[in-house]
């Protein structure tokens, strides 16, 4: 359009690339941003877009491509430097000292020209001024742990603000706040966009870029998708291109009888780590024999919805019922011992003793079974059979089973935990981002293994941020969004574009039996 | 700060026992060194000082035997802290274990009227279990409260301390010769019997070597010992397989205190026949141990190996002391530079220094 | 004894025993505020205690010697924090090494001086005016040395560093958050090396002061375990200089009166109470909301690594 040749972007990212080991976050992305716009990145997990804005907060360097603010070529090194430049960032995870104040925490790490002496009347007038401008009230002397989350936020606002950014990136702003001060946020971006100021918006919520964004950019693996005026688009459009169609993997799944209910959920709620609901009335059942795939952006209560089944978390409300066995109410220790294989997203942290050999990780959880002990003894002869039983099977490659874990590759770390939780025949799985961060040889492998699991009539729980996963391996598909349920559908009629806008939040299916 | 091309620093993947026993000695070897420069610039020979040091310790009867001697408390409380350490419980308190048992002991010798044979028996049992409730409550602190377990430790070191002092000076107050304070001197059924012409009250000795053995097979090849192992290097792990980490470090601490109270016991019992006072019952064994155990490795095998060499440090001491007129406290020095040798080898052993042209891959 | 008298002694003894417990608090406060856990504080502090000896009794100049304490304090924490912040070694360990060290050295190096008067030690002064006032003229501002003052004056001055200036929030948020502190720019590691630094000079001065003021003399181990009382007034303090001032003054005068006291309770259980109140202070502050307001810098004694996102 004629009025871009003119103005010079306010932010404009060519061909930008960035790598990470085993993964290409960021695929040539070109980005252009407006002055004065509200400018969404939308797309799911591993899109890339706060791998992006990171680049252009100077947390990361681009491996290509190249970074214009108002039409001239820069470089940003550090935060520090986005700051010199006016780029101010407010992360999903807030940078505050909970111990210290409002006002300690804006001034912190600035210079301000006095030397080491801090103006606190200066300081509080210029807060409680850019505050009344844009509506983000805050007790300047308030420490920060006192705060409500909503009001923390608007601390990070500020922080920017009182160090003269003009350009302002969001990072999953909502996802920690409730619908009033939501509707508050949204009300001091407008204000602030009309004072001039620019702001991109992260989100993966479709709502919430109807609702404010003039323009948004759709990310999808890596790749910038489409930039488009937002009043010119439909939800389903950009839900259509948030997922895409592209399929990757096709593996060829036997049609397996659907046995009986192994689990049935029954409006379940969580609290996540910070206190708020993470989960909020969930209902399921899981049968013998089949895939139930959790899809949706990670955030959304599957870390917490593992937990609760796993033992690791307790529940505030609602049961889970493994035949008899409530599993809400049970310890991590009861619900191994009941048969319950858990993969964990963290393989490392959580899956393995990274000191401890491949032998001794086999049986972090069978230790206690007649099989594994001699009286107080483990029977170390028992743990070897069975350690080389399942390297064969498992094709875990190591030297031996005295390897050290943590000198194992990804691939080999999955395999392991795999043989581990797998060995006893468990009747129910829950698998969290099984193949996450694996080559494409571990991947196939795994998946395979839990296709074999469904075949001898496991009940697998599958949370995965890769859709393209879900589709393909599961036989029903369950969308949390915001920790509800937001529709179950088969895998075979699955319509991705009714996923994508059920994941991002726009869209409700009833749930049928 | 820009390192030169041709010095590559990477990660070791994970050093190999034969790595670590070579960066360990390396550390204790350089400790020595430092420890020679310091002798010469003050005027001593290094050469002779050392020299006295392996003949008075190692060189005669006399010195064996007094190695030993000084070995018997490192070896008991070392093993307890290997285990403690395995767990992740940092117990700088064993010093104040030590005492609270030596105090057990003193108790049972001196008022408990209990018959001639089973009076020692009672005494390790007295110790061991006032140790391990010394140890216990810090644990019980780090586990429902999450309070910090080097300072309720440390702190309680020096309640035992004043404890102590408060019984020789007062409730227990016995004879007092020369200005200092003691308790009455025990009964000769309180006696821990020595192998003759020396002062090695065997008793503790045995039991120390029995502990470790046990406390090896028991970390190693329980299943006790294999929960203990997994809190302490992945806490994470251990919640996730169900493991109770507040039962663990409990447990752990509870031997870790009932080993150094039984070393408290062998001190008053075998040594001094009497309660004393604190800086003359323990001349920081406890703290001592804490290198002890950490050498080993938190194995308690090699701890055997481990406290047989810090005695002969502290057995040097004393020969030092008569020889050269050092005082006692070099001992000290060489504890400190073996320390702190010992942690700077630990960045060695985790990153392997390459000098050479590399070829960029 | 009439009851002036016996508080003008009791005040004046407590001032003069609660100047080294409290210089070498207020120091070690401002080291763990930065997140650094250093026990060697007992090393620190009697290295600086022989070398202010070392050097006044030499040089006959006392003030020459407290200077040199708090130098030597200072160098030999640096050992300790090379060891913790740069090597990100395990702090309790190195700590109790400095500790080791230190008394080692000093036993040794200041053997030829064991037991030795100095014949030179900080003047008395007397602050005129303020000395004439009845009762408390004579107990606080008659018979002391410049050093208690000036450890007043450091208490004051270093709460309002911690607390008004821009570099005492940055040295609170090190000891809390070092990553939000790192990600706004701040030099984690300088301003813990810097810490430590300080908490050495304090101690070594804390130190100086007993050797060339307080009993003017040397003997090994003349600290005498002073510097654990320290750990435990650091936490009885809240990790605030005011209070650490409040908590030194309270512990010197209860040891100086736990000779009076002895009817109630034994003078030895009696120096049990830091100790004892220290854990106290802990577990009161475990729970929530008030381990948020008064408790540990949150980040103690983790070594900050900055993360790979």
């Amino acid at each position: 359009m004629a009025a871009d040749a003119v103005v010079p972007h306010a932010v404009e990212l060519k061909g930008v690339v960035k790598r990470f080991p085993g993964v290409l976050a960021n695929d040539h992305v070109d980005l252009a941003v407006r002055r004065g716009e509200i400018h969404c990145l939308l797309g799911e997990n591993g899109a890339g877009k706060t791998t992006l804005m990171r680049i252009l907060y100077g947390l990361y360097q681009p491996d290509e491509g190249e970074l214009l603010l108002n039409g001239e070529a820069v470089r940003i090194s550090s935060p520090k430097a986005a700051l010199a430049h006016r780029i101010g960032m407010v992360h999903q995870h807030f940078h505050l000292v909970p111990t210290l104040s409002v006002e300690e925490n804006i001034v912190l790490g600035l210079s301000e020209g006095t030397g080491p002496f801090l103006r606190p009347r200066r300081t509080r007038e210029k807060i409680n001024r850019l505050a009344g401008e844009y509506g983000l009230q805050v007790d300047p002397t308030a420490k920060v742990w006192q705060l409500s989350v909503g009001q923390q936020q608007r601390v990070e606002i500020l922080k920017a603000l009182y160090r003269d950014a003009d350009i302002l990136i969001m990072d999953e702003p909502t996802s920690v706040l409730t619908p009033q001060e939501v509707e508050a946020l949204f009300g001091t971006l407008r204000t602030l966009v009309d004072d001039g100021l620019t702001i991109i918006f992260i989100t993966h919520k479709l709502d919430e870029v109807m609702e404010v964004s003039d323009r948004v950019t759709v990310l999808r693996k890596g790749k910038a998708i489409a930039t488009v005026d937002t009043s010119a688009m439909t939800k389903a459009e950009l839900a259509k291109m948030m997922v895409g169609r592209d399929v990757v993997f096709r593996i060829e799944k036997e049609a397996t009888e659907r046995g009986d209910r192994i689990l049935a959920v029954v409006d379940l709620h969580a609290r996540n780590d910070r206190g708020l609901p993470a989960l909020r009335g969930v209902s399921f059942e899981l049968f013998s024999g089949e895939i139930l795939g959790i899809a949706g952006v990670s955030g959304n209560g599957q870390h917490e919805l593992s937990e609760v089944l796993t033992g690791l978390r307790r529940a505030t409300h609602g049961t889970a019922m493994l035949e008899t066995f409530d599993l809400a109410g049970c310890s991590a220790r009861q619900i191994a011992d009941l048969g319950v294989a858990h993969v964990p997203t963290e393989r490392i942290r959580m899956g393995t003793v990274p000191t401890m050999s491949i032998r001794e990780n086999l049986i972090l959880k069978s230790y206690r079974s007649p099989e594994f002990r001699r009286w107080i003894f483990l029977d170390e002869k028992a743990a070897t059979r069975s350690a080389s039983d399942a390297m064969r099977e498992y094709q875990i490659s190591a030297p031996n089973d005295g390897t050290a874990a943590k000198n194992l590759s990804g691939g080999n770390i999955q395999r392991l935990v795999l043989a581990r939780e797998l060995c006893g025949s468990p009747r129910f799985v829950v698998a969290a981002h099984p193949t996450y961060g694996l080559d494409v040889g571990a991947t196939e492998q795994i998946r395979q293994v839990l296709l074999d699991q469904r075949k001898r009539g496991a009940g697998i729980l599958l949370i995965s941020e890769d859709l393209d996963e879900i589709v393909q391996l599961s036989d029903r598909i369950l969308v949390l969004f915001d920790g509800q349920v937001m529709g179950i559908v088969d895998a075979a009629d699955a319509d991705l574009e009714e996923i994508g806008l059920m994941m991002a939040g726009s869209h409700r299916r009833e749930v049928a039996a | 700060m820009k390192r030169p091309t041709w010095i590559q620093i990477d990660r070791r993947p994970s050093p190999s026992p034969r790595v670590v026993f070579g960066i360990s000695l390396l550390a204790i070897v350089a400790a020595l060194v430092v420890a020679g420069i310091f002798f010469q610039a003050y005027g001593v020979s290094a050469f002779r000082a050392y020299g006295d040091i392996l003949r008075g310790a190692l060189g005669s009867k006399l010195g064996i035997t007094e190695t030993v001697r000084r070995m018997i408390p490192l070896l008991v409380i070392g093993i307890g802290l290997a285990v403690a350490f395995r767990a992740l419980f940092w117990n700088i308190g064993a010093e104040g274990q030590l005492l609270i048992g030596a105090i057990a002991a003193s108790g049972i010798a001196l008022f408990s009227g209990i018959p001639g044979p089973l009076m020692i028996p009672a005494m390790f049992v007295g110790g061991f279990l006032a140790g391990a409730l010394w140890g216990a409550v810090p644990a019980i602190l780090k586990a429902r409260l999450g309070i910090n377990d080097v300072i309720t430790t440390l702190m309680l070191n020096y309640v035992a301390i004043y404890i102590v002092e408060w019984l020789i000076h007062g409730p227990w107050k016995g004879p007092t010769m020369r200005g200092f304070a003691y308790s009455d001197p025990f009964p000769s059924a309180a006696v821990l019997p020595v192998i003759a012409g020396t002062r090695i009250h065997w008793p503790t000795l045995m039991l120390g070597l029995l502990a470790a053995v046990i406390a090896f097979i028991w970390v190693t090849r329980t299943r006790q010992g294999f929960e203990i192992r997994v809190v302490g290097e992945n806490p994470d792990a251990a919640r996730y397989s169900g493991i109770s980490q507040a039962k663990i470090t409990i447990l752990a601490m509870v031997v870790s205190g009932g080993l150094a109270g039984v070393a408290g016991v062998g001190e008053v019992a075998g040594i001094h026949h009497m309660l004393l006072s604190p800086t003359h019952i323990s001349m920081g064994y406890g703290y001592t141990a804490i290198i002890v155990a950490w050498l080993a490795r938190r194995n308690p095998l090699a701890v055997i190996a481990t406290s047989f060499l810090f005695g002969v440090i502290m057995r040097g001491g004393d020969v030092i002391k008569v020889s050269l007129g050092l005082p006692f406290q070099l001992v000290n020095v060489f504890n400190g530079l073996i320390l702190f040798f010992l942690i700077g080898s630990e960045i060695l052993m985790r990153y392997r220094i390459r000098i050479g042209r590399r070829v960029e891959a | 004894m009439s009851w002036e008298s016996w508080i003008v002694g009791t005040l004046s003894r407590t001032l003069a025993y609660g100047t080294p417990l409290l210089l070498a608090t207020l120091g070690e406060i401002y080291a763990e505020r930065s997140g650094v856990l250093n026990l060697g504080v007992e090393g620190m502090m009697i290295v600086g205690a022989l070398s202010a000896f070392a050097v006044a009794y030499t040089t006959g100049n006392p003030w020459l010697g407290v200077l040199v304490s708090a130098v030597v304090g200072g160098a030999f924490s640096l050992i300790h924090a090379f060891a913790s912040v740069t090597l990100r070694a395990n702090q309790v360990v190195s700590g109790l090494a400095l500790t080791m060290l230190g008394l080692g050295l000093s036993g040794v190096l200041g053997r030829r001086w064991e037991g030795w008067p100095l014949f030179t030690p900080l003047r008395e002064v007397s602050i005129p005016g303020l000395s004439k006032i009845p009762v408390l003229g004579p107990a606080l501002f008659e018979g002391q040395n410049l050093l208690v003052y000036i450890a007043v004056l450091l208490a004051v001055l270093l709460w309002f560093v911690l607390y008004k200036t821009r570099i005492g929030i940055s040295i609170r948020a090190v000891g809390e958050d070092p990553a939000t502190a790192d990600s706004l720019g701040i030099n984690v590691a300088r301003v813990r090396y810097l810490c430590v630094f300080v908490g050495g000079v304090l101690a070594g001065l804390g130190g100086g002061y007993l050797s060339v003021a307080y009993r003017p003399s040397w003997t090994d181990g003349m600290t005498a375990g002073m510097g654990w009382i320290v750990i435990a007034l650091t936490i009885f303090a809240f990790w605030n200089p005011l209070l650490g001032l409040v908590g030194a003054y309270f512990f010197a005068a209860l040891f100086h009166l736990s000779f009076r006291l002895q009817a109630w309770l034994a003078p030895e259980l009696l120096k049990t109470m830091p100790y004892v109140l220290a854990i106290v202070v802990l577990i009161v502050v475990a729970r929530g909301t008030l381990q948020k307001r008064m408790g540990a810098p949150s980040a103690l004694t983790i070594p900050y690594t900055r993360g790979e996102e």
